[in-house]
């Protein structure tokens, strides 16, 4: 075992990376991913790495541990960690120090943990591997980080396999296997990305303090600034591969110098006027409904939803959102209740509605990745519900297709592309395209911008709103995301375990007195206030509403 | 009761319910097989009032499907029947005392070549997928594609050439009886194992190779080189045990294959085997031992289907491990 948290003086240098440059291959040739970055990380300290998806963050993370994932070599550049040049070791000296002085936190610990053996196992391996304790020590310590990371269950929770135990609760233990072998440095790669808003307030609380409780230094990735804003001591901006900006947090997120930082600031401030109208287009009237077991996913949902606003769904994973798109859409006929279109009720089973019922509802994907036939060209993706609904052929659809991808902000050259040459939001431009080509009343949108980054998802909202005025279009929209709700909604659901907790007008339910599980799911939302994380532990300590959300 | 002996218990049922499809399909499909064993027994030349005689005293005029009870209602109790070939000789034999010697050379046969062969398969296997694209890789890839695509008993020529012949290591001849001494059963037996060997070990090998290398790219086995875990650990600890489930059927397979279709190994080095009775069963139209060996060699791959299910089970956590 080695002793080191006692001689250590915060401050001293630890990582120190000049003008990395790091190589990706794609399309068979190798192209610059990482264009000359620096990077200094002292003892102690917390670094917060953000910026879109494609900028490198993740690159350049595991570049400070002298990795370079399949498909990249880093071409240039010096990397001391603690004195000693990373890119001079072998792969033996420097399987030495990953898991037992670097330790690395994946960004979906679901996918991260092995499946065939049991969490404590996978815990301890690198500290047992690389002989720092025997193992019986390192499980017993193991099961002391469970504890402090607020596990349940810490003594029996190792014994467990991956698929036994939450989202949450996995990357919390792969906090603990990090932290087994008491590194000198930790790198998070979006810890939290995949989780729940109100389970990500309490991993980031448990990671922040045993980070702090041991003195780690850490390099944080994300995308989202406020979650950075509560980890990070000092935060460093990248965009394509290069530095845009660096300083300590506070002053960052205070007063941004580049005008990208300020771009990514700008999402959030996206607010729309709330308005309603007495002209219900769709009712969901008393609905239970399941997926072929006793138990209920859905229970007596009512929802109402006015025409021409949007009605946003909010809930975290599991409270029957996207449940209730599918009785609606007639993919899930529902044991109990009825759905009323236009006050007339429409058949349950999707195979019973008519042509022109089924038009009139269209759905947008979260993964417009494999909403999409790959081989399909956009003409095909957009032309054919043109076809099938509306009967168009010849010139008259090249017309309509040519119309609907102006509509998206897109012109004619993308008539060819096959999906895999579009980016992410230009994909989901083209399911928005694809939906608006029936020439729908409802859309329903399923978590239609989690998959992107925050100025792409920008842009589609925009899109989104500037279309619904358009053409008085409809949306349900379903999300965990509070952000986008406060920026696009009219009314909001409150979905928990398969009952509206709460509806009304947006302004309503986002001003107090909430219901218990309404008050959880807002105050999850992280703010931009780095002692926003802090103040909230504060007062939920005094209330006891963590008990609430069941992680 | 825990899923696993639940979907045990499923699939042996539905095993028994194939088995006795397949029962039915072989007594049918015997029926339509062309000439009579009467009329091939007793010749061209046996007048039509022998051939009826004959016939009856078989049991051949009853209606097909009182044959078809009478002979399963047999196997249920153990009873195959007796050969129709043993009856000339003036004594009835049974169909059990014909196959029974045989199929325990076949089985032993198999065994001896499973051991060889799945051990070899998996690690060359796997130290190709460590290794993989390197030259060792390609030359067990390599290696193990032509064995596999020479016929049968030209491997097994070649192998009497140049281990019984050039070197005479092993003999050529595989002609055990039932008093053969173990030793002496495993020194003969050398040469068609290893034909077999080198016939299988290919299609095992490249699919366990294949599904170590499918998981590499999986987030855990990243993370596991990020914990600083050695190569052959990433592989051993961390890909195979997720891997067994494809592999694992794949050798169930050619297990299978060791019992059912081995007839010409056997020729080649005379072995008294199941499959070599079955074809002098079938030219001589003896019937009830054509049944009994189909029948076998249908239970054989259920049995191996069902024991590579329950492996694939007990390797997969989320079945053996329900929330």
């Amino acid at each position: 075992m080695k002793s080191k948290s006692g001689d250590r003086t915060a401050g001293d240098l630890l990582l120190d990376m000049r003008d990395i440059r790091i190589d990706g291959f794609s399309d068979d040739i190798w192209h610059p991913i990482i264009k000359g970055v620096d990077l200094k990380l002292h003892r102690g300290e917390v670094m917060g790495l953000i910026g879109e998806s494609g900028a490198g963050k993740s690159t350049l993370g595991k570049a400070a541990m002298g990795y370079a994932q399949p498909g990249c070599r880093i071409t240039e550049g010096t990397i001391q960690f603690d004195g000693m040049d990373l890119r001079a070791m072998n792969d033996a000296q420097l399987r030495e120090l990953h898991g037992s002085r670097i330790a690395y936190v994946a960004q979906s610990a679901a996918a991260s943990f092995n499946p065939a053996h049991r969490l404590i196992d996978q815990c301890v391996e690198a500290t047992v591997g690389h002989g720092l304790r025997p193992d019986d020590e390192a499980k017993k310590d193991a099961r002391e980080l469970f504890a402090a990371l607020q596990l349940p269950d810490p003594d029996n929770i190792g014994d467990r396999y991956p698929h036994q135990v939450s989202g949450g609760q996995l990357q919390r233990a792969m906090t603990a296997m990090a932290m087994s072998s008491r590194p000198d440095l930790i790198i998070f790669d979006e810890p939290t990305t995949a989780l729940d808003v109100t389970t990500q307030v309490e991993v980031l609380a448990a990671m922040r303090d045993i980070v702090e409780q041991f003195h780690t230094a850490a390099i944080y990735i994300t995308h989202d600034l406020a979650v950075v804003a509560q980890m990070a001591d000092v935060i460093k901006v990248l965009r394509y591969g290069e530095t845009v900006e660096d300083a300590p947090a506070r002053q960052m997120l205070k007063k941004p110098e580049e005008a990208y930082t300020r771009s990514l600031w700008a999402v959030r401030s996206l607010e729309k006027p709330q308005e309603t109208s007495e002209d219900i287009i769709l009712r969901v009237n008393a609905v239970d409904a399941s997926y072929g077991s006793s138990i209920k996913v859905l229970e007596d949902v009512t929802i109402d939803i006015p025409r021409g606003s949007t009605v946003a769904v909010v809930g975290e994973s599991g409270s029957g959102k996207s449940t209730t798109a599918r009785v609606i859409t007639g993919l899930l006929p529902p044991m109990k209740g009825d759905v009323l279109f236009n006050d007339e009720p429409l058949p349950l089973a999707l195979k019973d509605r008519t042509k022109d019922q089924l038009r009139r509802i269209q759905m947008i994907y979260q993964m417009a990745d494999t909403a999409m036939n790959p081989k399909h060209t956009v003409r095909d993706i957009i032309g054919r519900p043109l076809e099938f609904y509306l009967g168009l052929s010849g010139k008259e659809l090249d017309g309509r297709i040519s119309e609907l991808l102006k509509m998206i902000e897109l012109d004619d050259s993308f008539m060819e592309r096959l999906p895999s040459e579009l980016s992410g939001g230009q994909k989901q431009r083209i399911c928005i395209a694809r939906a608006l080509a029936a020439d729908p009343e409802l859309i329903i949108c399923d978590e239609v911008t989690s998959a992107l980054d925050q100025i792409v998802q920008e842009g589609i909202l925009k899109l989104l709103l500037r279309l619904q005025k358009e053409f008085n279009i409809t949306y349900l929209f379903i999300t965990h995301d509070i952000a986008t709700v406060k920026a696009i909604s009219d009314q909001i659901v409150v979905m928990f375990q398969g009952r509206v907790v709460e509806q009304g007008m947006k302004n309503d339910i986002l001003s107090p007195p909430h219901p218990d599980y309404t008050q959880l799911l807002l105050s999850s939302v992280p703010e931009m206030d780095p002692d926003w994380l802090t103040s909230l532990l504060e007062s939920r300590g005094e209330t006891g509403a963590m008990s609430a959300s069941g992680n | 009761m825990h899923p696993i002996v639940r979907t045990v218990l499923q699939r042996l049922g539905l095993g028994l319910l194939t088995l006795f499809v397949v029962s039915v399909i072989i007594f049918s499909s015997l029926q339509f097989l062309p000439g009579d064993f009467a009329t091939s027994v007793l010749g061209q030349a046996a007048t039509p009032e022998t051939v009826a005689a004959f016939r009856r005293e078989l049991g051949l005029n009853e209606p097909a499907i009182t044959r078809y009870i009478q002979w399963i209602g047999g196997v249920l109790q153990g009873d195959f029947g007796s050969s129709f070939s043993g009856r000339s000789q003036g004594r009835e034999r049974e169909v059990m005392e014909l196959i029974g010697p045989r199929l325990w050379n076949t089985l032993f046969l198999a065994g001896m070549t499973a051991i060889i062969a799945v051990p070899l398969a998996l690690t060359l296997g796997i130290t190709a997928a460590l290794y993989r694209n390197s030259f060792y890789d390609r030359a067990v890839n390599a290696t193990t594609l032509t064995t596999i695509s020479f016929p049968e008993f030209f491997v097994a020529y070649i192998l009497i050439l140049v281990l019984a012949t050039l070197w005479k290591v092993f003999p050529s001849l595989a002609n055990v009886r039932e008093s053969t001494e173990l030793a002496d059963r495993i020194y003969m037996t050398a040469l068609p194992a290893l034909t077999l060997t080198l016939v299988i070990v290919a299609h095992m090998m490249r699919m366990t190779r294949a599904a170590i290398i499918n998981l590499l790219a999986s987030p855990y086995i990243e993370m596991a080189r990020l914990k600083g875990v050695s190569k052959s650990n990433v592989i051993i600890k961390h890909a195979l045990p997720n891997a067994w489930a494809p592999i694992v059927n794949v050798i169930a397979f050619n297990l299978a294959y060791l019992v059912v279709g081995v007839v010409v190994v056997e020729v080649v080095f005379v072995y008294p085997g199941v499959g070599q009775l079955m074809v002098d069963a079938v030219t001589t139209r003896d019937i009830p031992v054509v049944q009994a060996c189909a029948l076998i060699f249908a239970a054989t791959y259920i049995l191996l289907n069902l024991f590579a299910d329950i492996v694939s089970i007990v390797t997969n956590p989320r079945l053996l491990h329900p929330r």
